[in-house]
């Protein structure tokens, strides 16, 4: 058989998604902010619609995760996430009369966004939607153990978006993920930024791109409990925050450091709501198991807590969430303080809240500097200590940390995409949100006094779209005048069917009811 | 300043042009040289050519879409080298690998109807074979063809052309190729109702006649009047075809399954000769009767296959289609703008897709503009058969940033052109 030297077929077909999305961000950036509403809203409640199934396709192709968290979090992040920028405009014109400054939104363009296998669905919808808030056309390019589901998803929004006016292109999806693809396409200079979410691999070689680039690096993320907490409430949202799609989530608590004075009342607590205190040969039982070697084994990824005992044969109630992991010093040698993508929680008892900090500080120093931690407590200065002492960007306070620092339970940007800033190698501390994304032009009036500032109110640079874009190239000679749409009739008729198939659509639904 | 081209050199432009007269074709040279476009192309690369001076230039004439994916694009020339590895031109007397992938997938992506492909080496070659194939399968001679219709120049394609060129050579043959005027459909039919014809062979948007567009039902008239006189029709999708259009082949924007389709230029890009004729059953008789009846040594080589594979592969992607739709628009709109400006000069645009006739008010008119948007860096090319008329023809795969610089440098020459025309009308006066 002949050998010949041929580029994977997939790269040159990823420049040429590059290619029309440069179209399609040009022409995107001129639509108005109704028009842009309109294909928010579409792109949302499409992926909003499938939000169930999608979840059960992404833990069936993942292989792990809660299909019923990971619902919630695909309309967090799709509906979810429009109702929350809902008074947001990334796309008028801002006027600061005192600084007699006019800012114009410039969108990032073409945006190459990398979306992970643990949080698959909902970070495509995320970013999909960053995007279109924004104006910009995104390339996704999904984790390769979760490419069907994310194509799946970005198609459906795809659609959407195209049927609510989206120029065409505005939305593009890898469907078959590779090593050279994803060079390829961070190193094209084509690509305005890169928005990297995954392993550190991907993070680091999106930062060395050449690209701008908005990387974020992993969690590992301590809580503290003190002796002033709500102990049971600490314990059951702990729980049910570590729980939380199976641990899957950069967001979830990797070790839970508590006070001493009520370290007893408090694990009492958390085996109330479904925790499992494992005894000391059980503990190392489980280390020796989910880190071989001291490696993390990825078979273990998101799995129930029930097959993860049920592997290292402990026998724990049917009812187990979290299996907790007492140690007692946290070092880069003790693989229970390293992230753990599974519910096997580690527990750390100190005599002070000053020594939590200290142990907060040591579970970072491993790693998960930038990303989050979170405490439980009623004392403010406590809270103020741990937050100033704690290298991370966002400390979640009374709530689980899993919806805590991605924003849904607390009024942090809802993102799936935590910022780690420089203390965790990113260029963003923040969550990721539609601003991140945009640049203004700032039309900025001499200060001058005698130099007055016009009245700019109500003006728009924009349009709205009409039609389908581009439209489809008829010859010159078909249509009657050049300004009028050679397809009005057309387009009039295609209307008439879009509507009919959306009743006949509905009437099927409500006959299968 | 010498040029080394490692396998030759010259010392100047001069002495390239001056032999370029004696040793190869005085007349061409001298007509460029007299037309005021003294270009020797040098370095290619995208949508880019330089003359040997450096200067450079944006191709929107791209030789009839030979290069509608850019000079050497990258994606065709690794083909090509990668097939240069196990292949070379083949043996036309045998089953072939590269021949037969590349039918199937020609015919993949056909207008229905079409189901088997015949190859040549180029343009000419490939529409003497259409037309042979017609004659064979209703073994009628006479070949219909529209007036200043432009198919190339061997011996049968010269026949359907405009005198022009067969007049030179003796090669007119009035019986057998009647011309008709375009856009006729009462000339039409007067040559069909005899039921003697052969085949009429149209493109679907005559080029050398500087792309008057085919009246609305006009193309769709003569393929019914076909089927009802039993002539084949024969869509000459040469510069047509391979999504100027917007769509892969332009007769399919007319609904219309041909019987013989004939492609070269594009196909291939702009890399290696090859072209193709595709047929359907009515017309593949002689392919089963008598499989050498058409003999190409370099008809169908199988680099060139490989180069073509490529091309098609490349033509046929939604994100190509999307962008030439997006050209389309854009440039359309930009020349509408310019037209704006000069209403009485420039006063008509003929576009389908990316092919695009700018029509001029003057009977030379689109050499003035050929040699303001020259001077401006910009290459296209006036019609040979309506000089009128510019042929303006931007590349599939253009980038926004280049289709706005084409409209500004292409604002500013019409206007200067203009001008031209506004003086020389003076003097001559």
């Amino acid at each position: 058989m002949p050998e010949l030297l041929v580029e994977s077929a997939g790269v040159p077909r990823a420049r040429a998604m590059v290619a029309r999305a440069e179209w399609a961000a040009r022409t995107f950036a001129t639509y108005d902010k109704p028009s842009v509403d309109r294909i928010v809203r579409a792109a949302a409640k499409a992926l909003a619609d499938h939000a169930a199934e999608f979840a059960k396709a992404a833990v069936a192709e993942t292989g792990f995760g809660v299909a019923d968290h990971k619902a919630l979090k695909n309309l967090a992040c799709s509906t979810g996430l429009v109702d929350h920028y809902r008074d947001h405009d990334y796309v008028t014109p801002r006027i600061d009369v005192d600084a007699k400054i006019v800012e114009v939104p410039r969108p990032a363009g073409v945006i190459f966004a990398l979306t992970p296998s643990t949080n698959p669905v909902a970070t495509t919808s995320f970013k999909i939607l960053l995007a279109l808030m924004t104006r910009s056309a995104v390339i996704v390019s999904p984790h390769p153990l979760a490419k069907d589901v994310c194509s799946a998803a970005a198609k459906v929004m795809a659609e959407a978006a195209l049927a609510a006016g989206a120029p065409d292109g505005v939305i593009q999806w890898v469907a078959e993920p590779s090593i050279p693809l994803i060079n390829a396409l961070m190193t094209d200079e084509r690509v305005d930024v890169i928005v990297a979410t995954g392993g550190s691999a991907v993070v680091r070689s999106a930062y060395r791109s050449g690209n701008p680039a908005i990387g974020v690096g992993p969690g590992n993320v301590p809580v503290l409990v003190d002796r002033t907490a709500d102990i049971p409430a600490a314990a059951a949202r702990i729980i049910e925050s570590k729980s939380f799609d199976n641990s899957i989530l950069c967001t979830n608590e990797s070790v839970v450091i508590v006070e001493s004075a009520v370290a007893d009342k408090f694990v009492s607590a958390m085996v109330h709501e479904g925790g499992f205190l494992l005894n000391p040969e059980d503990r190392d039982r489980i280390r020796e198991l989910v880190f071989p070697d001291g490696h993390f084994d990825i078979r273990f990824v998101g799995k129930d807590a029930t097959w993860i005992a049920a592997e290292a044969g402990i026998r724990v109630p049917a009812n187990t969430k979290v299996l907790i992991a007492p140690f007692d010093l946290a070092v880069p040698e003790e693989p229970l303080a390293h992230e753990k993508l599974c519910p096997v929680l580690g527990l750390i008892k100190v005599p002070t809240a000053a020594r939590g900090i200290e142990v907060a500080r040591a579970v970072l120093r491993i790693t998960g500097a930038g990303h989050s931690a979170a405490i439980h407590s009623r004392d403010a200065q406590t809270v103020l200590a741990f937050g100033a002492g704690v290298p991370v960007y966002r400390v979640s306070v009374n709530v689980g940390n899993s919806l805590g620092s991605s924003g849904i339970h607390t009024n942090l940007a809802p993102s799936m995409t935590i910022g780690t800033g420089y203390a965790g190698r990113s260029s963003v501390g923040e969550n990721l949100q539609p601003s991140h994304l945009i640049h203004w032009t700032r039309l900025a009036y001499n200060a001058d006094v005698r130099e007055v500032l016009p009245d700019f109110t109500g003006l728009s640079p924009w349009t709205a779209a009409t039609g389908s874009v581009p439209p489809y190239p008829q010859a010159s000679n078909l249509s009657t005048a050049n300004v009028a749409p050679p397809r009005a009739q057309d387009d009039a008729t295609e209307l008439r069917e879009e509507i009919r198939r959306l009743i006949v659509e509905e009437l099927h639904q409500i006959i299968k009811g | 300043m010498s040029h080394d081209y490692g396998f030759f050199s010259f010392e100047s432009k001069d002495e390239v042009l001056a032999k370029s007269k004696e040793f190869w074709n005085p007349g061409k040279t001298q007509f460029w040289i007299d037309e005021g476009v003294p270009l020797v192309i040098d370095r290619r690369e995208g949508y880019f050519i330089y003359d040997m001076s450096g200067k450079r230039l944006i191709d929107t004439h791209l030789n009839g879409g030979t290069y509608n994916l850019g000079h050497r694009n990258p994606e065709v020339v690794s083909a090509i080298e990668s097939a240069m590895t196990h292949f070379d031109i083949g043996n036309h007397h045998f089953p072939s690998l590269a021949r037969t992938a590349l039918a199937e997938a020609l015919i993949a992506g056909a207008p229905p109807g079409l189901t088997k492909v015949v190859y040549g080496s180029g343009g000419g070659e490939a529409i003497d074979i259409a037309l042979k194939t017609a004659r064979h399968a209703t073994q009628k001679r006479k070949i219909v063809s529209i007036v200043k219709a432009y198919h190339g120049h061997t011996g049968l394609a010269v026949a359907t052309g405009d005198d022009r060129f067969s007049k030179l050579f003796l090669s007119e043959q009035p019986d057998d190729f009647p011309h008709v005027p375009f856009n006729d459909l009462a000339a039409m039919e007067e040559a069909l109702v005899g039921r003697d014809v052969a085949a009429v062979i149209m493109e679907t948007i005559p080029a050398t006649y500087g792309f008057p567009l085919p009246n609305p039902g006009y193309l769709e008239a003569v393929k019914a009047m076909c089927e009802r006189y039993d002539a084949l029709y024969i869509a000459d999708e040469v510069q047509t075809g391979l999504m100027r259009t917007g769509e892969l082949w332009g007769i399919s924007k007319h609904g219309i399954s041909p019987d013989i389709m004939v492609t070269g230029k594009g196909i291939s890009g702009g890399m290696y000769p090859i072209s193709a004729v595709l047929v359907n059953e009515k017309a593949a008789g002689w392919l089963t009767e008598d499989g050498f009846g058409h003999i190409s040594t370099f008809g169908g080589a199988e680099v060139g296959c490989i180069a073509a594979l490529k091309s098609l592969e490349i033509c046929s992607r939604p994100e190509t289609r999307s962008m030439v739709h997006y050209i389309s628009d854009l440039i359309g709109r930009g020349m509408r703008s310019i037209q704006d400006l000069y209403p009485d000069w420039f006063v008509g645009i003929r576009q389908n897709g990316v092919i695009l006739g700018l029509e001029f008010a003057d009977p030379q008119g689109a050499k003035f503009v050929m040699r303001r948007l020259y001077e401006h860096g910009v290459w296209a090319i006036f019609s040979t058969l309506d000089p009128r008329v510019l042929q303006f023809k931007p590349g599939l795969l253009l980038t926004p940033e280049l289709c706005e610089e084409l409209l500004d440098r292409a604002q500013v020459a019409i206007g200067l052109a203009r001008d031209d025309v506004a003086r020389a009308g003076r003097k001559a006066s």
